[in-house]
């Protein structure tokens, strides 16, 4: 096969290869991009447009300039429903990346025996669909569910609630349903990314006198950086952007205290028929992702 | 006990009670499943008899042989083109090196943070403009592209981490592009598809609000979106749910616990790598 080689040159660097086949190349990308730029982007790309647009889905469509946006961030509905996402982060992120990191810190990597079987059932609640674990939970939080017994059965039989119904507390009641599907995403990350982190370093620290809590702060805790930012980009894009779940436990009450962004688009657009505002809502709402996902990123950057 | 025996215990001991305290829910909805239709059920309790009548009334009620043929098209053509399309698109980002081609893998990676939201407005009207609404065709195609970002991305750095010189090895035998990604790329990387494509299956199975969208009729919706309205017509009967709930949950258990290294690896990994 020598004849080859000769024939195709210094081509088999990779790096200079003849324009014809850098052409051909794109024929292996086509039917990605097409599918993906005709389905993902120009869908995305129409949503902005709409968001300009005053427009119910059948009459001819009005321009309405920047009207939509200035709906969405004064209007106490649709505004409410961005900072009930927010909140949600604290839920859906936050908590279940301190409990992963508390959980790491007091394993410390060092469970072998039987991890698989722990992680196997710490990431079953990423695998099923929402709607079912919203179904679960409904009845958990019902008046006579499970969270409520339980109560009663350590004497606080006082404070049992419909929680999903009660105006205070549905939203964080409907965030720990969250915080109870990620924690255990964050606790298997952390704890495959505290393996990888040299032993020797726990050594010399514990060498150099510092005791469980310091190694923890210094030599664990700068270990997991990145893992920790890939944590939070995962649970905060599914925070603001829940819909599953709250559709089947509360849709958005009681008197609209978890409403959320995509609760709130899905109804506008395709119940009231007002599409520049829903439209609206989307793009603020995948801004306000974008904006989160860079900070998360550029702050748990590995310094180099 | 000496003390590295209690501390082996105290933490087997902290991970057995999370481990129940993720099982509990679902051990509630088993035995809830098993009482009798229509009653009240309390937290844990057994039946005082059991009733499996309710797997097959739900499954009756909410049409889900229907709702689980959908579910099953959609995903039997969702996962093979994904990989697909994906797997020929990493290796012309990764190996052959297109013009444009670092553009191009941005616009994919911008892909992973764009939520639904903001692509299913416009794709409804757009669809609806072309029939493509009501239809397997236009949700199997929007599913795809939905993927695509991660599937494409997941692909190229599987590929760029095959050693180079086996490519070239390749190369230098005379291997055209489509037989070098046929029998020297693609049967090194069996592991790395087989992630992929339970990924997909996951999460064109558990799709929810693209469903609910672009399917209006009931007969064409997937489970977990029949699963969603059926709580709306029967929200108080608490064995029915619990066992339409399982019907529902069963198919993916079942893939996760077969694939489950693949799940972590590939939930874990794929972000790693980003």
């Amino acid at each position: 096969m020598a004849s080859g080689a000769l024939l195709r040159g210094n081509a088999t660097a990779g790096t200079r290869r003849p324009r014809r086949s850098r052409l051909r190349a794109w024929l292996y990308l086509l039917p990605a991009l097409v599918v993906y730029a005709g389905f993902a982007i120009y869908s995305a790309a129409g949503t902005v447009w709409f968001s300009f647009l005053d427009w119910d889905g059948v009459a001819p469509p009005t321009w309405a300039g920047l009207a939509n946006y200035t709906r969405v961030l004064t209007e106490p509905l649709l505004a409410g429903a961005i900072l009930n996402g927010l909140v949600l982060i604290v839920f859906f992120s936050l908590i279940p990346i301190a409990v992963g990191l508390l959980l790491t810190g007091l394993l410390l990597g060092r469970v072998r025996t039987g991890m698989t079987f722990f992680r196997t059932v710490f990431f079953l609640p990423q695998v099923l669909p929402l709607v079912a674990v919203g179904i679960t939970w409904r009845w958990l939080y019902s008046d006579d569910g499970m969270i409520n017994r339980a109560l009663e059965t350590v004497g606080l039989g006082a404070i049992t609630h419909a929680w999903l119904g009660d105006y205070h507390f549905a939203l964080i009641a409907l965030g720990l349903i969250g915080t109870w599907c990620m924690s255990g995403l964050c606790m298997v990350l952390f704890m495959s990314g505290a393996q990888r982190i040299d032993p020797s370093l726990h050594e010399a620290a514990a060498i150099d006198g510092a005791g469980p809590l310091r190694r923890f702060r210094y030599v664990t805790l700068p270990g997991l950086r990145r893992e920790v930012g890939i944590a939070a980009v995962i649970t905060t894009i599914a925070a603001l952007a829940s819909f599953d779940l709250v559709f089947v436990t509360t849709n958005g009450g009681p008197a609209g205290q978890t409403n959320v962004p995509a609760l709130l688009v899905y109804r506008l657009a395709f119940n009231e028929g007002t599409i520049g505002g829903a439209s609206a809502l989307a793009v603020v709402l995948t801004l306000i992702v974008i904006v989160l996902v860079s900070a998360i990123r550029l702050l748990t950057r590995e310094a180099k | 006990m000496n003390r590295s025996a209690m501390t082996t215990a105290l933490r087997y001991g902290l991970l057995s009670t999370l481990a129940v305290l993720v099982l509990a829910p679902f051990v509630g909805i088993a035995l809830a499943s098993v009482h009798p239709a229509g009653g009240q059920v309390g937290a844990f309790s057994l039946p005082e008899q059991w009733s499996w009548s309710n797997f097959a009334l739900a499954w009756e009620s909410g049409n889900f042989g229907r709702l689980m043929w959908s579910s099953a098209v959609i995903a039997v053509f969702v996962v093979p083109l994904t990989v697909c399309f994906a797997a020929l698109a990493g290796y012309a980002l990764s190996i052959l090196g297109v013009w444009g081609g670092k553009g191009i893998s941005l616009a994919f990676v911008l892909g992973l943070t764009l939520p639904v939201e903001l692509l299913v407005i416009a794709l409804y009207f757009n669809l609806r403009e072309v029939g493509l609404t009501n239809s397997y065709t236009g949700v199997i195609l929007a599913e795809i592209a939905l993927f695509l970002p991660f599937g494409v991305y997941w692909m190229q750095s599987h590929f760029a981490s095959v050693p180079r010189e086996l490519v070239e090895a390749a190369r230098v035998d005379g291997a055209r592009d489509h037989t070098v990604l046929t029998r020297v790329l693609l049967p090194i990387s069996w592991p790395a598809i087989t992630t992929l494509a339970v990924l997909v299956f996951m999460w064109s199975w558990n799709q929810f609000l693209l469903v609910l969208v672009m399917m209006q009729d009931p007969d064409l919706r997937t489970a977990p979106t029949g699963l969603g309205l059926f709580v709306g017509q029967y929200g108080t009967d608490i064995p029915l749910l619990s066992a339409a709930s399982l019907i529902v949950i069963a198919p993916i258990v079942v893939v996760y616990l077969l694939f489950q290294r693949s799940f972590v690896n590939g939930l874990t990994q794929g972000a790693v790598k980003a």
